[in-house]
């Protein structure tokens, strides 16, 4: 890199880095305001009963709470271990 | 008919108190009969900045608990006779105030005056929940810093759930945007957000912005709000928020750096 170079290179202002990092919080802790307030007890307590049967990590589930218009949509994921062995 | 603004930010420093003063000064000054109302139960120091700490007797819990008459409690501006303060008490108490005792005050003030301002603590306790329970407007006190905006954000979801309003399924309390500590020169850099940037994340509608100014700490020095400082940047500023507040058309001004001499001489056209 030459020494033009090195003035040319316009570097990522930390106002827009502010920005970005903002617009991604808040989006995020938005959707979660209005998810209702059962959501993280009924997450814990799905994990417990699958890992009775399958060994997974304590992230291996999602709950997704999507609210529109017209409907409340409660959007549960598990992602199984390739190998799915029985928990001991 | 009355109406009750709180200050409010959920984060501390932003400036809430000293623009509690100058929006209840300006107001008052317009003529408006306005109380303005120090929620910071523990750490009072609305007295200070408006300059009666000397003439704190009783206190906004002494009222609640009847130990004394609003009028006894209630100082009247030594600068403008429609301007009162309501000291915050000095108790460490934490549940000294309550939600029915706070109602009722401010339904007794509301017979009386125009205008109440509330100037809530930092944080989300008790104290800021009490301050924005009962407001019918929000001033949202936002400096352009991430966590300071963050905190902004979720003070709205609270004001938008957890209010008298919200509860009582009436029309929403109506949200200003303040950005204070503002510095035109750092956002032309790029190294802080801009009125753009913060009205963006936000989705406020903004009432003004109050420039990073040395008028703030020369005001609270003396315990004059800087409003009255009618030749600062930021009493300007703050008597412009009260007139859009208020409902004049007012250009807003400050967003722009100022420019130096050189600047002067070479850019202007």
């Amino acid at each position: 890199m030459s020494l033009l170079d090195y003035f040319r290179t316009s570097k990522a202002s930390s106002a827009s880095l502010a920005k970005e990092r903002l617009q991604i919080l808040v989006a995020h802790e938005r959707s979660s305001r209005n998810q209702p307030s059962y959501l993280p007890q009924l997450q814990k307590e799905l994990l417990e009963v699958i890992r009775k049967y399958v060994n997974v990590g304590q992230d291996a589930i999602s709950v997704n709470f999507e609210q529109n218009d017209t409907q409340e949509t409660l959007e549960l994921n598990i992602v199984l271990p390739d190998h799915q062995t029985k928990a001991p | 008919m009355a109406r009750i603004i709180v200050v409010t930010s959920g984060k501390g420093g932003v400036g809430k108190t000293t623009t509690s003063a100058a929006i209840a000064m300006g107001l008052a000054k317009r003529g408006h009969k306005t109380a303005v109302i120090d929620f910071d139960v523990g750490l009072r120091n609305l007295d200070l900045i408006m300059g009666c700490e000397r003439r704190v007797v009783y206190d906004f819990v002494n009222v609640i608990n009847g130990e004394a008459g609003l009028n006894q409690a209630l100082i009247r501006d030594k600068n403008c006779d429609q301007l009162y303060i309501l000291p915050a008490s000095q108790t460490r108490d934490k549940d000294a105030l309550s939600q029915e005792g706070v109602g009722r005050i401010l339904d007794e003030l509301k017979k009386d005056f125009k205008y109440i301002v509330c100037d809530s603590p930092a944080g989300i306790e008790k104290g800021a929940h009490l301050a924005m329970y009962f407001a019918d407007d929000a001033f949202i006190v936002t400096n352009p810093e991430v966590s300071s905006v963050r905190d902004s954000d979720r003070m709205l979801g609270i004001l938008s759930s957890k209010s008298r309003r919200a509860e009582q399924n009436e029309e929403p309390i109506k949200e200003y945007l303040l950005l204070s500590r503002y510095s035109p020169d750092r956002v032309k850099l790029g190294e802080m957000l801009s009125v753009n940037d913060v009205q963006e994340i936000l989705s406020l509608h903004l009432l003004g912005v109050i420039p990073e100014s040395k008028s703030v700490l020369n005001a609270s020095n003396s315990g004059i709000p800087v409003i009255l400082d009618e030749k600062s940047d930021a009493g300007q500023a703050y008597a412009d928020i009260i007139a859009r507040y208020l409902g004049e058309d007012r250009p807003h001004r400050f967003i722009d750096e100022k420019k130096g001499l050189f600047g002067k001489l070479f850019r202007s056209r």
